[in-house]
């Protein structure tokens, strides 16, 4: 029932981007993301276009894959898409009744609606190449100057992994108490707003009691096993930069500097 | 007035690269009333085959008929299917959340739209049913023992008053004092109420002694299917694929190779020893 949602999951398959150091997916990622908010033209956006493409390609997660994904977000696509539309003050170009729709606001509506898509696919790239695991051991060891400033990056990271790590547990149990429920004759989809709400109690309920047995046991485990937080513990695959991980942040600076470049060129 | 599964294929997430075949061309007819033993080892589909009975997984192809009617067709109710049929999943107190025992059996009977008494009346008697002593009918689910928790799980599928009643390995996790307790209050409802019962386990061993027919899962197929002392008769084929026979069975073969003359298709312990008295007699 739950499994439909791929956003945030792991596509299990060889390829390089696979291969790649979580570090550099990550900032890859952040710089992709950044890269989008400062196009201000067309050719821009193609270049961001041709440089996506090329990564789903390089990645064989099939596009198919990602597109389902997108479905979570279609909503508030399309509404950011018709504040955008009917809420941009400027030339007006059709008015129906009080509202009216903008050159600006079509222009906006449609960068708005491009930039969250691109947004979106680009860093779910990240999710689906990436073992969340080895996502949060990149965050670690990427963001462990920030020590300095006594910022607990160990902690946040074990942190950040126990609770991926619980997101199928828990949907799994979801799953199975909804099942559960359902076959004692429970009805989670008729019904108003208020009903529904209701209707989720024997679901809840028992999610948090088990949540909460599970976490003390998960504690208990840890600390039989003498975890007592990140300093002087060791990795048993610690991340090395290979010759293809520069490589790939040769071809994100190149990105940058093309498409950023290109748009200022042209203006 | 019976449960027929036609063709039934069933594939874990399919278009997905993780597609796994989980029931691979299940046909299986179980008359009303008998009691039914579903074994097989973990991930042989067992589990898997026994939501597609209440309707709660529908197939990826094939046809399950109940009391003659297609459930997947269209219009079918299958709401009511999950009343007439109960299914207990694996470790049921799980799913418990009410604040006291009582208010969580009656969840069942009220969703199916039934009156306040018809409603309490029902969860009464089932929480009877299970065995659960009165003074705990008040208490928080939470404070119970492992035991006790699991029967009022039982009473809460049990008070729907369903026609057949499925049990996912009802005796997981619980001591061997425990699982007797419950195997037993299982078959004493069957004698009682005549109502079909499948139970699902692992254990050889849980089910010889109960059920009348028993059913073996490998790999998504059946592979065995006929009465305990047919199914423990390929011993050896149990064993090969992870599954053993009753001790019972293994003593029986062992004596006869030693040349006591007794019945090898005894399956309980009363029926070994039965036949091991009458070949001393003999001898």
């Amino acid at each position: 029932m739950l499994r439909d949602i791929t956003l945030g999951q792991y596509y299990q398959t060889d390829s390089v981007i696979h291969r790649l150091d979580p570090r550099v997916k990550l900032a890859g990622t952040l710089l992709y993301i950044i890269s989008l908010f400062f196009f201000k033209n067309f050719i821009a956006y193609l270049i961001a276009i041709v440089f996506l493409a090329t990564v789903i390609k390089l990645s064989h997660v099939p596009f198919r894959f990602m597109v389902k994904g997108m479905k979570a977000i279609v909503f508030l696509l399309l509404i950011t898409v018709v504040f955008n539309l009917f809420l941009t003050p400027g030339e007006a170009l059709v008015t129906c009744w009080k509202l009216t729709i903008t050159k600006e606001g079509v222009e906006m509506a449609v960068t708005m609606a491009v930039r969250l898509t691109m947004l979106i696919i680009g860093s779910s790239i990240m999710t689906l190449t990436t073992t969340p695991n080895n996502l949060t051991d990149g965050m670690e060891k990427g963001l462990r100057p920030l020590k300095l400033f006594h910022v607990p990056v160990h902690e946040v990271a074990m942190m950040m992994s126990i609770a991926l790590r619980f997101i199928p547990i828990l949907m799994e149990e979801t799953d199975k108490i909804m099942k559960a429920q359902i076959a004692r004759g429970a009805d989670f989809e008729s019904g108003n707003l208020i009903r529904r709400a209701r209707a989720m109690v024997p679901l809840l309920v028992p999610l948090f009691i088990s949540a909460f047995r599970r976490a003390n046991d998960l504690a208990m485990a840890m600390e039989a096993r003498c975890y007592r937080g990140g300093d002087g513990r060791t990795k048993m695959k610690p991340l090395i930069y290979q010759k293809r991980d520069r490589i790939a942040y040769l071809c994100i600076l190149l990105y940058l500097v093309v498409s950023i470049g290109v748009g200022r060129i042209l203006l | 007035m019976s449960i027929i599964l036609d063709h039934i294929n069933y594939i874990y997430g399919a278009d997905t690269p993780l597609a796994v075949k989980a029931l691979d061309d299940i046909c299986l007819q179980i008359p009303d009333g008998q009691f039914v033993g579903i074994i097989g080892h973990t991930g042989s589909g067992k589990s898997t085959l026994v939501q597609h009975l209440n309707g709660l997984l529908k197939a990826t192809s094939g046809h399950i008929y109940f009391n003659g009617e297609d459930i997947y067709e269209k219009d079918y109710d299958r709401k009511k299917l999950r009343s007439k049929v109960g299914l207990v999943f694996q470790y049921p107190e799980h799913q418990l959340f009410e604040i006291d025992v009582f208010t969580d059996v009656c969840f069942g009977p009220k969703n199916l739209g039934l009156d306040k008494k018809e409603v309490e009346l029902r969860a009464y008697d089932a929480l009877r049913k299970v065995g659960l002593p009165d003074e705990l009918f008040y208490q928080s689910p939470f404070d119970l023992s492992g035991g006790q928790k699991r029967r009022v799980a039982i009473a809460g599928v049990l008070a729907m008053k369903p026609e057949v009643l499925i049990l996912d390995e009802p005796t997981a996790g619980l001591d061997p004092r425990g699982r007797e307790e419950i195997l037993h209050q299982i078959k004493e409802l069957q004698m009682k109420t005549g109502m079909t019962i499948l139970l699902v386990s692992h254990s050889m061993e849980d089910v010889a002694e109960y059920v009348n027919r028993i059913i073996v899962m490998n790999h998504g197929s059946v592979m065995y299917d006929g009465t305990p002392r047919e199914v423990f008769s390929h011993y050896k084929e149990l064993e090969e694929v992870g599954l053993a026979a009753p001790q019972v069975t293994y003593i029986m073969h062992e004596l006869k190779d030693r040349g006591l003359d007794v019945d090898t298709d005894a399956t309980t312990i009363e029926e070994a020893a039965e036949t091991v008295l009458k070949a001393l007699h003999r001898a």
